[in-house]
């Protein structure tokens, strides 16, 4: 292609193509490199967690990244652990339950608002909002408190219950309600369909870039959660996972290479949803229903 | 397909009054085009049949039962919108089942109704495909299929043609009249485009703000306009309008020409004369008016002439062939009964003595 356009072009112009080029390489260059050390960045700590993983013991204060004898022990040992493996299934349980509720509960509430008029939607609109304000370390002792006295606490319910709905996902799905247009409702009201099947089918299916989105934030932020799973659990049975992996850490001498063992075993789901749900977020299919 | 009957019918956006007073009946089986002017109530006056929207005041009864109470879904109504609003998530067979869901029928039986709307709408091969990959007209079609899949009793139509292209919105014209023939079904229709709704409808109602100006079949809208609005809405180019006064049972223009007609029950009123431009027939004998061609607009099979007179510009339609020469003098006659009488005022139209 480029010797073809030399052939085309006069030798002056070829010359002045020439310096641009250079100039384009040289700006893409740069930012080739910074992508390349912000993404060194970002792999550094994962490659390292996985280069822990395949170390013995006493290699574990060894800043080199290849293991001198790399081995699948620590694995084996985590995996035949009972307790990584219960705390994983408390953990998959309560960050796909918790999902499951915010997808459905965040969405329900945030159509309404976006789509009904009724006395006093603007007001809860913004008292939901304001919760947004309040930082989790301020709700840890009411939660507890109210746990207590419901005789939730070690109990999945109770790890679950702060997060089966969440002001963020509310408001996240009433922004995306306002992109469907309200034609398409009044279609289905008009079609016979009640107020339940319309958000179900029609509404719903229109915004699930915006699903994914809050099932993928949702999940991560529920399996990742650390504070409010150490407060409200006490026997290790239910501890989450990052509890748990916490536990190995606690004892007399810190055994790292296991910490991040189970580390790199508990990055595994989250890979899965991520790409389970990334296709959704990708197809933008709103628009093409309606005209102009 | 039932009757709709609309009485008395008001709405108002809190102080803002839209609809007043209207009252409207349509028979089973009629095709009713509301036709008027942006802004002037059509659309609210959809929206309210079919229960989009609360009534202010007044009821709409659909097959002699009153309906204000019930939600769209219990009203058996289907809406086609301007806009179409298929669903893009669907396939087009599931866009036309769409308003099955909730029925009776079974499996089969549902599958059965959608083949056949799909056949009467010719788009049978068309089913399985979503509504990205079809035309306009063909989306238009699907609105007009899942609409019909219901067997409704009464349709509304929200200026479906609009967003198509000339060509396709003559040929969907067509197409919907044919299936109006053939189902038989009580259609209200939307539109602001007086040609739709001359050659669609059984009877057009024309709207203005908020208010029905007349209710009749196209051929007396257009032969017996009941105010200037209605003349000047219906036909185009539109009516000529030359101010005269009326007085002694005469009507005379500004100018002193005296029309051959008279006019009982006003005196010393202004009034507004309306003739339309195929009513104006150049004559070599007395003339109502005279002036010399200023613009000439050739559509073939006539001609539009624009002719500067002591009323101001007049059109009148000419011969295609052979037109008269720009700046020719021409002189127009018209007859009777052709002639329009508005009070200037209300802009009602007068009744005559002969
Ligand atoms: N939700 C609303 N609140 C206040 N005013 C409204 C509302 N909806 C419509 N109106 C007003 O009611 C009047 C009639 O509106 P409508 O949509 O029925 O007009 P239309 O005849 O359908 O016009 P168009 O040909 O432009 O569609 C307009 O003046 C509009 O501004
Ligand atoms: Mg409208």
């Amino acid at each position: 292609m480029a010797a073809f356009d030399g052939v085309q072009a006069s030798s002056e112009s070829v010359f002045e193509r020439r310096v641009t080029r250079r100039k384009a390489s040289l700006a893409q260059s740069m930012s080739w490199s910074i992508l390349f050390f912000g993404g060194i960045l970002t792999v550094m700590p994962i490659v390292y967690m996985i280069s822990t993983s395949l170390k013995w013991p006493h290699e574990i204060y060894d800043v080199s990244l290849i293991p001198e004898e790399p081995h699948l022990e620590n694995y084996t040992f985590v995996l035949e652990d009972g307790r990584f493996y219960g705390w994983f299934v408390n953990s998959l349980v309560i960050a796909t339950i918790t999902t499951i509720s915010n997808v459905i509960f965040d969405s329900l509430v945030g159509y309404t608002l976006c789509k009904f008029r009724f006395p006093g939607r603007y007001v809860v609109f913004i008292a939901i909002l304001s919760t947004l304000m309040i930082p989790t370390e301020m709700l840890v002792i009411p939660w507890y408190l109210m746990s207590q006295s419901f005789g939730w606490l070690d109990t999945h319910w109770g790890i679950m219950f702060p997060g089966l709905m969440t002001a963020f996902g509310t408001f996240l799905m009433k922004q995306f309600f306002e992109t469907v247009p309200d034609d398409f409702i009044e279609a289905a009201r008009v079609d016979g369909q009640n107020e339940l099947q319309i958000w179900w089918s029609v509404a719903m299916p229109l915004v699930k870039p915006a699903l994914a989105a809050l099932a993928i934030f949702v999940f991560l932020g529920n399996w990742t959660a650390f504070i409010w799973p150490l407060i409200v659990t006490n026997s290790w049975e239910m501890y989450t996972l990052p509890v748990g992996l916490s536990t190995f850490a606690d004892e007399a001498d810190v055994a790292w290479e296991l910490v991040m063992t189970g580390a790199a075993i508990s990055t595994i789901p989250t890979l899965i949803v991520f790409l389970i749900f990334q296709r959704f977020i990708i197809r933008g299919v709103v628009m093409a229903g309606l005209k102009g | 397909m039932s009757s709709l009957a609309i009485k008395n019918l008001t709405k108002e956006y809190g102080r803002t009054v839209v609809l007043h007073n209207i009252n409207l009946e349509i028979q089973a089986g009629e095709f009713v085009v509301l036709v008027g002017p942006s802004g002037c109530g059509k659309s609210t006056t959809l929206r309210l049949i079919a229960g989009l929207e609360e009534v202010t005041g007044g009821t709409i009864e659909i097959g002699g039962h009153v309906v204000n109470d019930l939600e769209p879904k219990d009203r058996n109504i289907a809406m086609v919108f301007q806009n179409y609003a298929i669903y893009p998530h669907m396939t087009v067979r599931r866009n036309i089942g769409f308003g099955l869901r909730n029925s009776m029928k079974t499996r089969a039986e549902r599958d059965a109704r959608i083949e056949e709307v799909a056949g009467i709408l010719g788009m049978t091969d068309l089913l399985p495909r979503k509504p990205s990959q079809l035309s306009g007209g063909q989306r238009q079609r699907v609105a007009i299929g899942r609409a019909m899949v219901r067997d409704p009793a009464v349709f509304l139509f929200d200026e479906p043609l609009s967003n198509l292209d000339a060509q396709l919105r003559t040929q969907m014209r067509l197409e919907i009249k044919k299936l109006h023939k053939r189902v038989g079904a009580t259609i209200v229709f939307v539109t602001h485009d007086q040609i739709e709704a001359m050659t669609m409808a059984d009877r057009i109602v024309i709207m203005k703000d908020g208010r029905i100006q007349q209710i009749g079949t196209p051929s007396e809208l257009y032969h017996a306009p009941a105010n200037i609005f209605v003349a000047g809405f219906i036909g185009s180019p539109s009516m000529n309008m030359i101010p005269g006064v009326a007085s002694g049972g005469d009507v005379h223009l500004v100018g002193g020409v005296s029309l051959p007609i008279g006019i009982d029950g006003v005196d010393a009123r202004n009034v507004t004369v309306g003739i339309r431009p195929e009513d104006l027939h150049p004559t070599d004998g007395p003339a109502l008016f005279s002036g010399a061609v200023n613009v000439r607009e050739p559509l073939g099979h006539e001609t539009l002439i624009y002719v500067d007179t002591a009323f101001g510009e007049i059109i009148a339609k000419a011969d295609g062939r052979a037109p008269p020469e720009l700046g020719e003098k021409v002189n127009f006659n018209a007859a009777p009964k052709d002639i329009h009488i508005f009070d200037s005022e209300s802009g009602a139209v007068l009744t005559r003595a002969c």
